[in-house]
């Protein structure tokens, strides 16, 4: 059987939509497609905090949404609260809280970090009840698939999708060869 | 796009016709989708990791798919006691049918039985209104083929779908 293997493009380039950290000159994007729930999220978002630091001013990291609601309960609703975290303006202190209690994704847990972070509840409560950021999870999820992520975390380096693992090691060696 | 050389039918054939189990007391067969396309997914076995993401994905992906007017279904040749809980333990929302008595013959007729493994390539087929392939393929069993060939194969088929 004759294989040729081509790595898929993100076809959806970061833009103001996303949620960016790192500065918009930075010589290398670096996007990750996650789900809240799920522990392969979990232990690689602790890579990824690491690679920030030491890319510093180097990288640019975008993170869109892949919740397979269907095996992960409850990272939709996580996803929505990071969102509607986001909609007042406390989009990666959420994410960070999310990733740091990925047992504890309930409802409630939900609205206790809301609460944490200084947000107006109500209108937190109103977003998750009125799913007003389903429109974007919906395009996050698609232009993943469309981008050949079939399960996560998927990241993608300037681009191209990244298929080498993500111990820290490996993703600054895939970040670096972009310098 | 990947691509394998392979015995897999391709685009331009009636797809064979099956029957198959979907649970231990129903079948399902081709013919029961005629006028609607349908996606047959082959895979090679239920509860292998590559397996579970594949069909979690195409879970997921449900809405889009019966958008472009199109049934799936997953095909392997587990008994449909195992797809049952596989299903069940994955909230899956498709059929799963039983390939499996006579062992992969479904499979065969479609060209993607694997005699050294005893099992299914990981194989996709999209059939159109009349049941005829419009676009088939076979992914190295290790990788997941995603939907992103399956949704532009539903998108280039022309006359505009009848939702599934």
């Amino acid at each position: 059987m004759s294989v040729v293997l081509e790595r898929p493009r993100l076809t959806v380039p970061v833009s103001e939509r996303d949620h960016v950290l790192g500065p918009a000159t930075a010589p290398v994007t670096f996007v990750e497609y996650g789900d809240y729930e799920c522990p392969f999220c979990g232990a690689a978002h602790r890579s990824v905090e690491q690679v920030l630091q030491v890319m510093g001013n180097d990288l640019r990291f975008a993170f869109r949404h892949f919740p397979l609601s269907q095996i992960h309960p409850h990272a939709y609703q996580a996803a929505e609260a990071a969102e509607a975290a986001g909609a007042q303006g406390r989009f990666w202190e959420m994410h960070e809280l999310l990733f740091e209690n990925q047992d504890r994704l309930g409802l409630r847990d939900l609205i206790g970090y809301a609460g944490a972070l200084g947000l107006d509840l109500e209108r937190f409560v109103t977003d998750l009840r009125g799913h007003a950021h389903a429109g974007r999870l919906r395009e996050d999820f698609l232009s993943g698939v469309r981008s050949g992520v079939n399960g996560t975390p998927t990241f993608f380096v300037n681009g191209l999708r990244h298929d080498g693992g993500y111990d820290v090691e490996v993703l600054l060696e895939a970040l670096r060869s972009e310098l | 796009m990947n691509t394998v050389s392979n015995g897999a039918l391709p685009e331009g054939t009636p797809a064979p016709a099956f029957e198959l189990r979907s649970t231990p007391d129903q079948s399902v067969r081709l013919g029961d989708f005629s006028g609607r396309r349908l996606i047959m997914a082959f895979y090679p076995a239920d509860w292998s990791p590559v397996c579970t993401d594949q069909m979690a994905l195409y879970n997921e992906i449900l809405p889009e798919f019966q958008e472009l007017g199109a049934a799936l279904v997953g095909i392997s040749i587990d008994h449909a006691w195992c797809h049952a809980a596989f299903a069940q333990s994955r909230n899956l929302h498709f059929p799963l049918l039983a390939d499996f008595h006579p062992k992969g013959d479904v499979a065969q007729e479609y060209g993607v039985y694997d005699d050294e493994i005893g099992m299914s390539e990981r194989a996709l087929f999209v059939i159109d209104e009349e049941g005829v392939i419009r676009w088939s393929h076979v992914s190295p069993i290790g990788v997941n083929p995603g939907a992103d060939g399956i949704l532009a194969a539903l998108e280039s088929m022309s006359a505009a779908p009848v939702p599934a």
